[in-house]
C-alpha cells in the first residue's frame, strides 16, 4: 500500500495547490537561467554572425563590441592580401533611435559591404540587400515587415528582409544596411554643422571611417600568424573570433551575467528553504498519525518512504508545471530566453536533490516521533 | 464474569518498576508491580491521573523501557533485569499486540478497509490477502457496510469498530486499549465492550484497557488499581 500515493489523493487539491506554487518558483528560476543564458546568446550573437575567424581593429582597443575602434575603410584591401586572408569586409556598428508608429525604437545598425564577410547569416522573410542604397534587413524583433520604411538620419529605408534573434549584448534588434549607408549614418554631420565644418576648412576629411574591419581565413592557414602580421602595423591590432567572443563574456556582459547569476542561485536557495518548509510542514501535521503507524508496527522504511515519495512527488510535480510554463510563454519575453536541455535537465536534478536533502527535516522530525503519543487524547 | 482461565498467562510482569528523572527530582511512576493476565481475560487499569496507568500500558505495549523486572508476552520472555531481550519492538508489537486507541486513531487518508488491511500488509501479507481478511473482520464487527468510508465520514461507533478490526487485523494474542469507550455515549460503550468481550473469547485474546468509564465496570473480569504506582486489585 502506497502511502504517499493515498495521502496525496486524500488532500489532492491541496497538494496540487502546492505543487501550483512550487511550479511557479521554480518556473521563475528556469526563467532566470533562461534569461541568463539569453545573455550570453545575445552577446555572441553580433560577433558570431559574420563567421569570421580575425576582427582588425583600432591599436590598443578590444573593438568594436567592448571599445571604440576607427580604422580607416580602405586598410580592407591591405587586410585582404595578407597570406592566408581568403577575403575581408569593412563593418560598422552603431546604435540609433529611430521613430516607428509614434514610438523610439532603438536599434543596433550594422553596416556592411555587399559582397563580402559581415552580412546577416540567415535571412527568415524577404531577400538580402540587392541595392547600394536605403535598403535594410531587419531583425524580427524590431516589429518591422517586409515593405515598412524607416527613417534613419536623413534617409528613409525600405525594409527587403528580416532576420530571427539578431540582437546586441544589450538586447537592442539588429539591423542591417550598406557600408555606404552606414558611414553617411554615422559620421555625415547635420546640415549646419557640416557648414561650419567647410567654414573651418575641416570639412573635406573622408569619411570611409570603419569600426572593424572583419576576415575570414584560408582553411590551412594560421590566426596566429595572419594576427602576428596586422600587429606589425602599428595602428592595427588583431583579435582572434575566440578572442572576441571571450571579451564579450568576460567583459561587456560580465556584471551581468554575474548579477543574473547570483539571482539565479538565491532563487534556488529560497527555493531549497520553502520545499523543506513545504515538507517539514507536511510531516508535522502528521506526527499523531506517524505516531500511530510506529505503534502498530510500521516500519521506519515506510514512515521514510512516505515523507520521501512525497516529497519527490511535490518537487517533480512542480518542476514539471514550472518547466512547461516557461517553454510556453518564454517567447514573450522582451528579451531572449534562452532554455537547453542540459539547462531544464540540470534544475530538474537539482530539485531532485533539494527534495531528498529537505525531506530530511520532514524525515528527522518523524523518527524522533514517540510511539505512545498516539496513546491519550 | 470471569472468562475461562488458561494455565500460561498471556501477559505476565514480575516486579516492573520505572521511575522517572534522577536525585530530588526523580518520579517512581511503576514500583515493582506484578500481573498476569490470561487468554479471554478483559481486565480494567484504574486509577487517578498520574497513578501510573499509561505507563503500564507502555511498558506492556512495549513502547517504554521499563527500570528494573521482567516480562513475559505471549510465553516469551521480552523483558529481564529492566532489559528488552528484542531490538525489534515495533515487530514485536506487529506480532503479539493489537492497539485500540481513545480517539481510534485511524489513518485520516485510508478508508475503513486500508485501514485494517494496512497492519496485514505491514506484517507482509499481499495486498489482496489484507483486503480479504478486512473485509473479513470489518463483517465481523458490523461495519462490514461502511469498508469504503473513509475516518472523517464515520460515526464515533463506527469508527471504533474500524479501529478494532485494525487491533484484530494481525490475530494479536493481546490488546492494549486505551481509554477505548471515552468517546462514546453510553450505549455505544456497552457496544463496544460486549464486542471486545466477543473478541477476547472467540479469538482466545487478554485485553487491558485503560478507562475511567464507571458505566462499563462491569465488563470486565478484573479490575486493577494502581495507586503511586502500585497495583492492587
Amino acid at each position: 500500500m502506497n502511502l504517499a500515493y493515498r495521502d496525496i489523493r486524500h488532500n489532492l487539491f491541496r497538494f496540487v495547490l502546492t505543487c501550483l506554487g512550487l511550479g511557479l518558483l521554480l518556473g521563475v528560476v528556469l526563467a532566470m537561467i533562461g534569461i541568463y543564458r539569453g545573455l550570453i546568446v545575445d552577446a555572441l550573437t553580433i560577433a558570431r554572425a559574420p563567421s569570421v575567424d580575425l576582427w582588425v581593429v583600432e591599436a590598443n582597443t578590444r573593438g568594436p563590441f567592448a571599445e571604440a575602434s576607427r580604422i580607416p575603410g580602405d586598410l580592407r584591401e591591405a587586410v585582404a592580401r595578407i597570406a592566408g586572408v581568403s577575403s575581408a569586409g569593412s563593418i560598422t556598428y552603431q546604435t540609433v533611435e529611430a521613430e516607428y508608429r509614434n514610438a523610439k525604437l532603438r536599434l543596433y545598425v550594422i553596416g556592411y559591404e555587399l559582397t563580402r564577410p559581415g552580412a546577416p547569416p540567415e535571412i527568415w522573410r524577404g531577400r538580402p540587400i540587392a541595392r547600394s542604397h536605403y535598403e535594410i534587413v531587419a531583425d524580427r524583433s524590431t516589429g518591422l515587415n517586409l515593405g515598412d520604411r524607416i527613417r534613419l538620419g536623413r534617409n528613409n529605408f525600405t525594409v527587403v528582409g528580416l532576420t530571427r534573434d539578431q540582437v546586441n549584448s544589450g538586447g537592442d534588434p539588429a539591423v542591417y544596411i550598406t557600408l555606404a549607408d552606414a558611414q553617411r549614418l554615422q559620421f555625415d554631420l547635420a546640415p549646419p554643422a557640416a557648414r561650419i565644418a567647410m567654414a573651418r576648412g575641416t570639412g573635406g576629411a573622408s569619411r570611409d571611417t570603419v569600426n572593424a574591419i572583419v576576415a575570414r581565413l584560408q582553411p590551412n592557414a594560421s590566426v596566429d600568424v595572419a594576427a602576428a602580421t596586422i600587429h606589425r602595423w602599428k595602428h592595427l591590432s588583431a583579435i582572434s573570433q575566440e578572442a572576441q567572443e571571450l571579451i564579450l563574456t568576460r567583459s561587456l556582459v560580465d556584471r551581468a551575467r554575474r548579477q543574473i547569476g547570483l539571482f539565479t542561485t538565491l532563487l534556488l536557495i529560497v527555493s531549497a528553504v520553502i520545499i523543506a518548509l513545504i515538507i517539514y510542514t507536511m510531516t508535522m501535521e502528521k506526527l499523531k498519525q506517524i505516531a500511530t503507524l510506529k505503534l502498530i508496527g510500521a516500519p521506519d522504511r515506510a514512515i521514510i518512504g512516505m515523507i520521501v515519495q512525497q516529497s519527490l512527488a511535490l518537487g517533480l510535480i512542480g518542476f514539471a508545471i514550472g518547466a512547461t510554463l516557461i517553454i510556453n510563454v518564454k517567447d514573450y519575453f522582451p528579451r531572449r530566453v534562452v532554455l537547453e536541455p542540459d539547462n531544464v535537465l540540470i534544475l530538474g536534478l537539482i530539485v531532485f536533490v533539494v527534495c531528498l536533502v529537505s525531506s530530511g527535516l520532514g524525515v528527522r522530525a518523524a523518527l524522533k516521533v514517540d510511539p505512545a503519543t498516539a496513546l491519550g487524547g | 464474569m470471569e472468562g475461562e482461565i488458561t494455565d500460561q498467562p498471556l501477559v505476565r510482569i514480575d516486579r516492573i518498576s520505572k521511575h522517572f528523572g534522577e536525585g530530588e527530582a526523580r518520579v517512581d511512576a511503576l514500583r515493582d508491580v506484578s500481573l498476569d493476565v490470561h487468554a479471554r481475560q478483559v481486565v480494567a487499569l484504574l486509577g487517578p491521573s498520574g497513578s501510573g496507568k499509561t505507563t503500564l500500558l507502555n511498558v506492556i505495549g512495549c513502547i517504554l523501557d521499563p527500570s528494573s523486572g521482567a516480562m513475559d508476552l505471549v510465553g516469551d520472555r521480552v523483558i529481564e533485569d529492566g532489559r528488552w531481550l528484542r531490538s525489534d519492538l515495533r515487530r514485536l508489537r506487529l506480532e503479539k499486540i493489537g492497539f485500540i486507541f481513545q480517539f481510534h486513531n485511524l489513518i485520516p487518508f485510508l478508508d475503513a478497509t486500508d485501514n485494517v488491511s494496512l497492519v496485514l500488509e505491514l506484517a507482509g501479507s499481499s495486498p489482496a490477502e489484507a483486503r480479504g481478511r478486512a473485509s473479513e473482520l470489518l463483517d465481523y464487527l458490523d461495519v462490514g457496510h461502511r469498508a469504503g468510508a473513509m475516518p472523517a465520514k464515520l460515526s464515533g461507533g463506527e469508527a471504533q469498530r474500524v479501529a478494532i478490526a485494525r487491533a484484530l487485523s494481525n490475530r494479536p494474542r493481546i490488546i492494549l486499549a486505551d481509554e477505548p469507550t471515552a468517546a462514546l455515549d453510553s450505549k455505544r460503550a456497552q457496544i463496544v465492550m460486549d464486542l471486545l468481550r466477543k473478541v477476547a473469547a472467540e479469538q482466545d485474546a487478554a485485553i487491558i484497557a485503560v478507562t475511567h468509564d464507571e458505566k462499563i465496570f462491569d465488563r470486565f473480569d478484573r479490575i486493577y488499581h494502581l495507586r503511586d504506582g502500585r497495583l492492587e486489585a
